[in-house]
């Protein structure tokens, strides 16, 4: 592991009962890369982004940010660090704007401390016209544009993808965690995903992608992870894994 | 009838106080609590202990306020992090304990003798003609605004809407016309009332005064950055964690804020009843501020007030239900409290989002 990796994960082991969800895996987040993470249904992929961004302890092991151990701080402290999820099924608040989703997902508003909201209006206000300022332009720029005051509960699954994938933008993340972004979109918005996360990983933000859509992973990876049965089957470039008899053989049965 | 009103309107005041805490907690951050009552006790009987033995009044309230919200701080750290049903299961317990402490400590509550003759906010206060004018023209002041918050809200709602439904329209356009007859009746009535100035007319313009700032407030409150991350919370807690807000903070403290609300509220119900008694407090004052914020829409603060006019406009004009041959005075009252859940069941079909909630957000799938 060189020191250009952004987020490593170490002998994690997570058991349900009497179940082993994931046992002694490992994984690492080049700076600036896309990193994939594949593996068939119930490998335990899903609880290793649990595990990532603490929304589960771990067993045994360790995750390290940017240099610091992180497995043990709350899920909010991860996403304050830098470090943001989405989720599989795309989690929305239906209740509010689409507008109202995005502004606040922004770091650090001096607006949401009890004590300061009534006294700091006018840095508030301020505040408040940057972050829709930004959150106009990402939601212009993931073809959200016409929905902003729209309640979020109306907007399509792909739409819902999309929205997730721009509120983890609003917190000016280093890493974002996305559980399966491609699952039950049409091929177009795909493709557009794709588009996208590319030009946001040219900002400098590193991904970590689960994906079934090996075009997906394919196409925009630089690295791929397989896992199976909750431990680590492979690593490598995607053309490697590609042609990796383990993997084959994990996918299609033997 | 002017006194009576006056009563009525205290009545009102207080329950919209009371409400407008559970709104708090439940409408806007989806906290679920069936002990409201606990911290109305804790408010009431804080204030009138500490005055009975000398406390200035408003050093008593504030105690009070503090004392339940410190009830929330305590209640909240030690379930907040359970699902939202078991908090709901707790708070019952709490405020059923909390009554049946209050019964049974003798030497501090004078237990089930209740407590009497404590003082009271103006009770011996006479305004001169000059004092009398500016009680007027707080309760002017206070007239007017309200008609503009009712007359704004509905314009939002004609200008928000352009494609819905003119029986829409007329609902609010109905709602708002009579919301601003009784804001007219309750001021005229006022007036009278400062007139022929007594106790009760003071404590109605002391307690209108406070509901205003509480509702101020908690509008600003609301619609601040702070109040967007308690919806939040109220519609997904994962999402807002994994967005970086500590959740469990929050509900403790829209918790804390709650509980100090209705404890204010409580002092409030002190005053009006003049006597308390630990039975005064049993759980049927949590479920009728539940009923007041269903009835007027969970998350609106607007509607909690409506809400609690309701409720006392029903409660009152219920009372005077004509005693036929069939039926003795208690079966009728047992008949009131039939009579509004079938009401709550009708609305819940017809308007099931509360008569000043918004529709759009049932409809909407998580």
């Amino acid at each position: 592991m060189n020191e250009q990796s952004l987020l490593i994960a170490k002998g994690l082991s997570k058991s349900f009962g009497g179940v082993k969800a994931v046992s002694n895996a490992q994984i690492e987040v080049k700076s600036n890369s896309i990193t994939g993470l594949i593996g068939p249904n119930g490998a335990g992929k899903t609880t290793l982004f649990n595990l990532l961004s603490s929304f589960i302890q771990p067993d045994r092991g360790e995750v390290i940010f940017q240099g610091n151990r992180i497995d043990n701080l709350r899920p909010y402290q991860i996403a304050r660090a830098g470090c943001v999820r989405t989720f599989q099924v795309a989690k929305v608040l239906s209740r509010l704007s689409v507008l109202d989703n995005m502004l606040l997902a922004v770091q650090n508003q001096i607006g949401e401390n009890f004590t300061q909201v009534w006294f700091k209006s006018n840095k508030i206000k301020q505040q408040e016209r940057e972050n829709i300022k930004l959150a106009r332009a990402i939601l212009e720029d993931i073809g959200l544009g016409a929905k902003v005051n729209d309640y979020a509960g109306v907007l399509s699954g792909g739409q819902r993808k999309l929205l997730e994938m721009g509120r983890a933008l609003m917190t000016k993340p280093k890493l974002i965690l996305l559980d399966e972004p491609a699952a039950g979109v049409n091929p177009t918005l795909i493709n557009q995903i794709c588009t996208h996360i590319n030009n946001w990983n040219r900002q400098g933000i590193s991904f970590l992608i689960i994906e079934h859509n090996m075009d997906v992973i394919m196409s925009i990876c630089d690295h791929v992870w397989v896992m199976a049965e909750g431990t680590n089957l492979a690593n490598g470039k995607p053309s490697e894994i590609q042609n990796n008899k383990n993997v084959l053989d994990a996918y299609l049965g033997n | 009838m002017v006194e009576y009103i006056v009563f009525l309107t205290i009545n009102v005041g207080l329950y919209s106080i009371f409400a407008l805490g559970l709104n708090l907690q439940w409408g806007i951050c989806g906290l679920i609590n069936f002990g409201l009552v606990a911290f109305m006790l804790l408010g009431s009987y804080a204030t009138v202990l500490l005055s009975v033995n000398g406390v200035p009044i408003i050093l008593a309230v504030t105690i009070g306020a503090f004392l339940a919200g410190l009830l929330g701080l305590l209640i909240g750290f030690s379930t907040l992090k359970l699902r939202e049903d078991y908090l709901s299961i707790v708070t019952i317990g709490v405020a059923e304990t909390l009554r049946l402490l209050v019964q049974n400590q003798q030497k501090l509550t004078r237990g089930t003798f209740g407590v009497q003759s404590f003082p009271l906010p103006f009770a011996s206060w006479e305004p001169n003609f000059f004092f009398k004018l500016v009680l007027i023209a707080v309760l002017t002041f206070l007239a007017i605004w309200t008609t503009s918050q009712i007359v704004q809200n509905m314009q939002k709602r004609f200008r928000n809407k352009p494609s819905s439904s003119s029986k829409q329209l007329l609902f609010f356009g109905l709602v708002a016309i009579l919301s601003i007859m009784l804001t007219l009746l309750i001021y005229v009535n006022g007036i009278f009332a400062i007139s022929n100035y007594d106790y009760k007319a003071g404590l109605m313009v002391l307690e209108l005064i406070v509901l205003f700032v509480i509702y101020w407030g908690l509008e600003f409150l609301i619609n601040s950055p702070w109040g967007r991350v308690l919806k939040a919370i109220r519609e997904d807690e994962e999402v807002s964690k994994a967005l970086g807000k500590n959740v469990f903070f929050y509900k403790l403290q829209a918790f804390l804020l709650g509980g100090a609300i209705a404890g204010i509220a409580g002092s409030f119900f002190a005053w009006q009843l003049t006597t308390i008694y630990p039975s005064n407090f049993d759980s049927l004052l949590t479920f009728n501020a539940w009923i007041i914020v269903v009835l007027g829409g969970a998350g609106s603060s607007a509607g909690t007030v409506l809400g609690a006019i309701i409720f006392w406009l029903y409660d009152s004009l219920t009372r005077f239900l004509p005693m036929s041959g069939f039926l003795n005075e208690s079966q009728v009252a047992a008949l009131r409290i039939m009579l509004i859940g079938l009401i709550l069941i009708c609305l819940m079909m017809l308007r099931p989002q509360g008569i000043l909630g918004k529709k759009d957000e049932l409809t909407l799938n998580k």
